[in-house]
């Protein structure tokens, strides 16, 4: 898909083109860090190993507002990441990402002009069905009945924290804009 | 840069998506067919992450032992009584501990029987607390030379932790006690009677296949069996507990939310070991310690 936000001419120096590609990585080198900062042991009494997953909440920001900075290819490499980080099933975490932005790519025409509720609604939706597949192929790659509770909890959390995470990206986006 | 012509171009960028996501399928299959692929996978990226995390660990720990600061100062005066009241049981418990070694030492000097050997272990840093709502994991930082081995086995100042299940050049992956994948040969201390403990990542692991018309009582103590071998026998691990409807669950002496240092027992153990360890013997790694 074109990109529909029209881009500036490519600049053509050395350092313009370094400062570019800079502005290019930015919201994936974001979401990476975001995804290793989750494996800090802050020691949260009540953590019991159920973290927040914020590359869902990175993937559907970048790929409404700015999809042509959250390129499939970025998508894959941080699920691959998140896959070997959390010992996950290989080849999940890309495909549940993929699928979320596939979803996001479909609907963003109508999302983008709606009110920030209503697109958090719209992210607990989509984390809802993408949580749940990843609990039915995780089950089904095992061959084994998993528990439902702690996948609620990492849905909860992950919801709960979108406002937050949306916060710092649209700081970032805003950034990114003024700088372009 | 090659020149595309723009629908050229278009349908390049249209045709990325699926086969990305027909990628993801391979890459589960892959992973699914060849798991020790996926292990040395997870091992070098942890090997290159350990560093990171190893130079983060020392402003973490300052918020941390903050905020545990801070926690101690709420809950001060119920904490003090607590202590008081553990300290006077200890004392009678040490009277206790005391004439009891002191007779085993005599019963072992009239029936001349060997001293237990006294385990080797190496204590080593957590860095990372890895895992999301399936799987409980830990990263260890570990010296370039060192000697740590798949299947050894992990206690926190307290109890049990779990076992190692990935080495890599200086990191090492600790599968928790409470994760899913994780099943731990156990035995009730007074009755030895054995069962299985297994993880599902809630807190609490539950136990299972016990033997027929003993089952463990709640509040019994748990420590590890070494059924087949696989772990040394008699280490603390928890106490019983009833949870929802009846099902036997073991509250774990480890703290497992707060893990900084773990000792990794070895006790000369091979276990039961994945098939591909058993056909591949391990490879020296001499890489960068010369």
């Amino acid at each position: 898909m074109a990109s529909p936000v029209a881009r500036p001419p490519r600049p053509r120096g050395f350092w313009q083109m370094l400062d570019q590609v800079a502005r290019d990585v930015a919201p994936g080198a974001l979401t990476v860090a975001l995804v290793l900062a989750m494996g800090i042991p802050i020691g949260l009494p009540a953590q019991h190993g159920v973290m927040p997953v914020p590359a869902l909440a990175a993937v559907y920001f970048w790929t409404l507002y700015r999809p042509g900075l959250m390129p499939p290819l970025a998508v894959f490499a941080i699920g691959v990441l998140s896959d070997l980080l959390t010992g996950a099933p290989l080849g999940l975490h890309p495909l549940l990402l993929l699928l979320l932005h596939a979803a996001v790519l479909t609907q963003r025409r109508v999302l983008t002009r709606q009110s920030f509720l209503l697109v958090w609604v719209v992210f607990a939706l989509m984390a809802t069905a993408v949580l749940g597949l990843g609990w039915v192929l995780r089950a089904l790659l095992l061959f084994r009945l998993l528990p439902v509770e702690p996948a609620l909890y990492e849905l909860a959390l992950t919801v709960a924290v979108y406002p937050a995470l949306s916060w710092l990206f649209v700081r970032v986006e805003r950034g990114l804009a003024a700088a372009e | 840069m090659i020149r595309l012509s723009v629908p050229l171009r278009q349908a390049i960028a249209r045709l990325v998506l699926p086969v990305l996501i027909a990628a993801s399928f391979g890459l589960m299959l892959l992973g699914k067919a060849d798991t020790v692929l996926a292990e040395r996978a997870r091992a070098a990226l942890a090997d290159l992450l350990v560093p990171v995390y190893g130079a983060l660990s020392r402003p973490v720990g300052t918020v941390r032992d903050a905020a545990a600061e801070v926690r101690n100062l709420i809950y001060l005066h119920s904490e003090n009584a607590r202590l008081r009241e553990e300290n006077e049981r200890l004392r009678r418990w040490r009277d206790v501990a005391l004439a009891l070694e002191a007779e085993n030492l005599a019963l072992r000097d009239v029936l001349h029987a060997p001293a237990e050997p006294t385990p080797q272990f190496t204590t080593v840093r957590v860095v990372a607390d890895l895992g999301g709502a399936y799987a409980r994991s830990a990263l260890l930082a570990i010296g370039p030379q060192h000697s740590v081995r798949k299947g050894q086995v992990a206690l926190d100042r307290s109890g049990l932790v779990g076992r190692i299940t990935e080495v890599g050049g200086r990191s090492a992956r600790l599968l928790l006690a409470t994760d899913i994948n994780s099943r731990i040969p156990v035995q009730v201390e007074r009755t030895r009677t054995r069962a299985i403990l297994a993880g599902t990542n809630a807190p609490r692991p539950r136990l299972q296949h016990w033997t027929e018309g003993e089952a463990p009582l709640p509040g019994e103590r748990i420590v590890t069996a070494s059924e087949a071998g696989a772990f040394p026998a008699g280490l603390p691990v928890g106490i019983v507990r009833e949870g929802r409807g009846g099902v036997l669950e073991v509250e774990l002496f480890a703290d497992l939310d707060r893990l900084e240092f773990v000792r990794l027992h070895d006790f000369g153990l091979s276990g039961i070991l994945p098939p591909e360890q058993v056909t591949r013997p391990e490879r020296p790694r001499r890489r960068g310690d010369g």
